[in-house]
């Protein structure tokens, strides 16, 4: 099919409802990503991350992936943002601004993720100006649908999958597990003696 | 819908992403950009499952991989930073510096924020 034919079969410049509400939730999915990388203020920056997984969660809602969603929501907005909020805690991020969020070479990074994004943003548009999404016939992510394929032909990567979820979980609770000096500091605790978190160098 | 605004959306966010990962200090909003960035790549995987109508749902099976692939490294990630915290007080990636190469003894370090970045 030739560019002007779905051209003009889609309506080049009279977008649908759909595209309008897709831009604009975009743009403020857009908005709250840009504002979780550059605010100062640590917690801030956890909850601008959740308006921008939600945006997405809605774009996927609008791109008829509805299953794709729900998880969004439920891992992303419902876990991942938590186990931040959680990681800030505990390791006594300041409350209110902090001028040294920022590393020095902050301008250096401005170029290079602006020179890749005119880059990445003039290859798509080329590549892509000329196809179109058809939301016709059934929801392409039907809750119905993803199921049917997940265990038809996805159940090996899936099992696979949770296997590699245990193995992630016994890592981390290895990892976090107090040994040895940790013992020692938890006997400190016990007694009433309270000792700040030192090098383990010093522990030693 | 034209297949190019969550194709745009996608490469936007992933650099926002970028520069969240090269200009961030502290470890933990470090990962949440590789977060920003892994949502880019879903959003990516998506579109082109809906518009290329595939029947197996290669795209959205994908997806769902990643997301819970995301959900195992933010945990390894996490419990990284804590021990690390735990064992130096301080979880900012410019001053985690032991694997750095030291530039002879007079040379200095001229630029100890970008070394600092290689190394992390």
């Amino acid at each position: 099919m030739t560019l002007a034919a779905t051209a003009a079969g889609q309506g080049f410049l009279s977008p649908t409802g759909v595209e309008v509400a897709f831009v604009l939730v975009g743009i403020a999915t857009l908005g709250a990503a840009v504002i979780t990388v550059t605010t100062r203020q640590l917690v801030h920056a956890a909850l601008w991350l959740v308006v921008a997984l939600g945006g997405i969660a809605v774009e996927y809602l609008l791109l008829t992936a509805e299953f794709i969603a729900w998880v969004q929501v439920l891992i992303y907005v419902g876990s991942v943002v938590v186990l931040l909020l959680f990681g800030l805690m505990l390791t006594k991020a300041p409350i209110g601004r902090s001028p040294d969020a920022d590393s020095g070479n902050r301008w250096a990074a401005l170029a290079v993720a602006l020179a890749s994004a005119a880059a990445l943003v003039w290859v798509v548009v080329d590549a892509f100006r000329a196809t179109w999404i058809s939301f016709e016939g059934a929801a392409q992510g039907s809750t119905e649908a993803s199921g049917r394929s997940l265990f038809q032909y996805w159940v090996l990567p899936f099992e696979a999958l949770s296997v590699l979820l245990l193995a992630a979980l016994v890592g981390a609770i290895v990892l976090s597990r107090r040994t040895g000096e940790g013992r020692a500091a938890a006997a400190d605790l016990k007694t009433g003696a309270f000792r700040a978190p030192a090098p383990r160098e010093e522990q030693r | 819908m034209h297949l190019v605004y969550p194709a745009v959306l996608a490469v936007l966010l992933f650099c926002t992403g970028l520069y969240g990962v090269l200009a961030r200090r502290n470890a933990i909003l470090v990962l949440m950009s590789v977060e920003l960035m892994l949502n880019a790549v879903n959003l990516n995987l998506v579109a082109f499952d809906v518009w290329l109508r595939d029947t197996l749902h290669t795209g959205q099976a994908l997806t769902l991989f990643t997301i819970a692939i995301a959900a195992a490294e933010i945990g390894i990630g996490l419990a990284i930073v804590l021990l690390v915290y735990r064992n130096r007080g301080s979880s900012d990636i410019d001053r985690l510096r032991d694997l750095a190469e030291q530039a002879g003894a007079g040379d200095g370090d001229p630029q100890p924020d970008t070394t600092a970045e290689a190394a992390a």
